[in-house]
């Protein structure tokens, strides 16, 4: 058991229960006495809890890398000693990372090029249709029964299907897709051999697919496409594709399941906003903001490239930063009463998807699955509510949100 | 009124192009511009300075009519 925090300021522990809980008391303390905190639990970061602070250290690539995004980590190699072949020791010692995620320039530009576009807002609303009827047939299972576990049996469901639909691997996977993305972001980051595993487990099956792939190209599905694309009219490396299928399925599942949860814990509690979004639908777009931003689910990390001194903290080389974007989006200096969720916030700046050259190459997606889960549900059930509050439970370091939550309704 | 968008501040999130259809476009990687010159008519000025407000990126700019 690790020791409870007596100061936040010097020693905070992103993993500790009551924080995972209930972090906005934490980070209003932090801001005011001391908006870059350091720990050295969990091998040691700094947390910088003002939006102006994340806004530049995510913006000041120079300083602060993104070669390690885990808040709890070992190191990947850097870029540069990716193997043409894939390697099978090598993949089970992450050696192919996950880009362009955990690339610098200048490898992270071309890779961001090659991945933004199947993502853009046009690419991503061709699967609107089915995300919808797959969260109709989701609610169909339980509505008779007037409760469910809105993550478990909802939000959970959504976003692997998705991806595994993007990518055009079996949809019958996902259940095993989201216990490994667990064992990664989730369960592993304090459990290192779980971690280890889980990761192994994503890249061989992944590898798997790649090869039948390759022998059996499709018109229309994520992984042909990276498979057939030229990057300076060569092909993209293999190990650099499985890196990337890495990449989408550990950042496409745990987090947008946060937040579809995050909102459907919000709504629940909160009968003015769902009266509001049935009578005034039109509000779904800026809603799904402003519940992004009062529930962001993810913080990411950064590495200190060279030594610096920022706002007075002596960074080393090779310490970690956590992107604390959560605790960004609660500045009360960037947004009027930041602990109120208001549908129709009109300053709404917020940093839920990064900021700078990383910015979520997901976000068009994540916003899609949102505001559709969001729709089907108050569609069909407009009036709900949480069991017990109490008996609601969180996950959190990397990223945050409900994971049991029964929700009850009238039958 | 004209809307600018900076394109090396801009990182793609969409904002501006949900917010306003009607004054930004975006590309296939998600980079905006304006629409056009970036004239805004007189009925989208609201929607310019949601905007501006709104942009994670702090690129997007409006310059007012002289006079």
């Amino acid at each position: 058991m690790a020791e409870p925090v007596q100061d936040w300021k010097t020693d905070y522990d992103i993993f500790s229960k009551t924080y995972i809980k209930d972090p906005f008391p934490v980070w209003d303390e932090l801001r005011g006495a001391c908006p870059v905190a350091h720990t050295d639990r969990w091998g040691g970061s700094w947390m910088p809890t003002r939006y102006d602070d994340l806004f530049n250290i995510a913006r000041d690539i120079q300083h602060f890398s993104s070669r390690n995004v885990l808040v709890a980590d070992i190191m990947p190699p850097p870029d540069a000693e990716y193997a043409n072949d894939i390697d099978p020791e090598a993949v089970a010692q992450y050696n192919v990372g996950a880009p362009p995620i955990t690339s610098d320039p200048p490898v992270h530009t071309w890779a961001r090029k090659l991945l933004l576009p199947p993502f853009s807002a046009t690419q991503v609303a061709r699967w609107e249709a089915e995300t919808r009827e797959l969260c109709g047939a989701l609610i169909d299972e339980f509505i008779a029964s007037g409760r469910a576990d809105g993550a478990a049996d909802y939000a959970q469901q959504i976003p692997p299907r998705v991806i595994a639909s993007m990518l055009g691997i079996p949809k019958e996977m996902s259940g095993t897709f989201t216990e490994w993305v667990r064992g990664f972001l989730e369960l592993g980051l304090t459990d290192p051999e779980l971690r280890n595993q889980s990761a192994l487990s994503i890249f061989s099956y992944m590898n798997e697919r790649i090869q039948e792939r390759k022998q059996n190209l499709r018109e229309d599905d994520l992984l042909s496409y990276l498979l057939t694309a030229t990057v300076d009219g060569e092909p993209v490396p293999e190990p650099h594709v499985l890196g990337t299928c890495f990449l989408l399925m550990v950042a496409g599942i745990d987090t947008t399941w946060s937040s579809i949860g995050s909102a459907i814990w919000h709504l629940a509690q909160h009968p003015e906003d769902r009266a509001r979004l049935i009578a005034e639908p039109e509000l779904i777009s800026s809603a799904v903001e402003e519940l992004l931003r009062a529930y962001s689910p993810v913080t990411m990390a950064r590495y200190v490239a060279e030594d610096v001194e920022y706002n007075g903290c002596p960074m080393k080389e090779g310490d970690r930063v956590l992107m604390n974007f959560p605790a960004a989006n609660r500045d009360p200096e960037v947004f009027e009463n930041p602990d109120e969720v208001i549908l129709d916030r009109e300053k709404n700046p917020h940093i839920a998807f990064g900021v700078g050259i990383h910015r979520c190459a997901g976000s068009n997606l994540a916003r899609m699955e949102m505001k559709v889960a969001i729709e089907e549900w108050l569609k069909r059930i407009p009036d709900f509510r949480l069991e017990d509050p109490e008996n609601v439970t969180w996950a959190g370091g990397q990223v945050r949100g409900p994971r049991i939550m029964p929700i009850v309704w009238p039958s | 009124m004209k809307v600018t968008v900076d394109s090396e501040k801009c990182q793609g999130h969409n904002r501006c192009y949900i917010l306003a259809p009607g004054l930004f476009k975006v590309d296939e990687f998600g980079y905006a511009t304006p629409r056009g010159d970036g004239t805004v008519p007189p009925d989208l000025q609201e929607k310019a300075r949601l905007a501006v407000t709104n942009c994670p990126e702090r690129a997007i700019e409006i310059i007012e009519d002289e006079g």
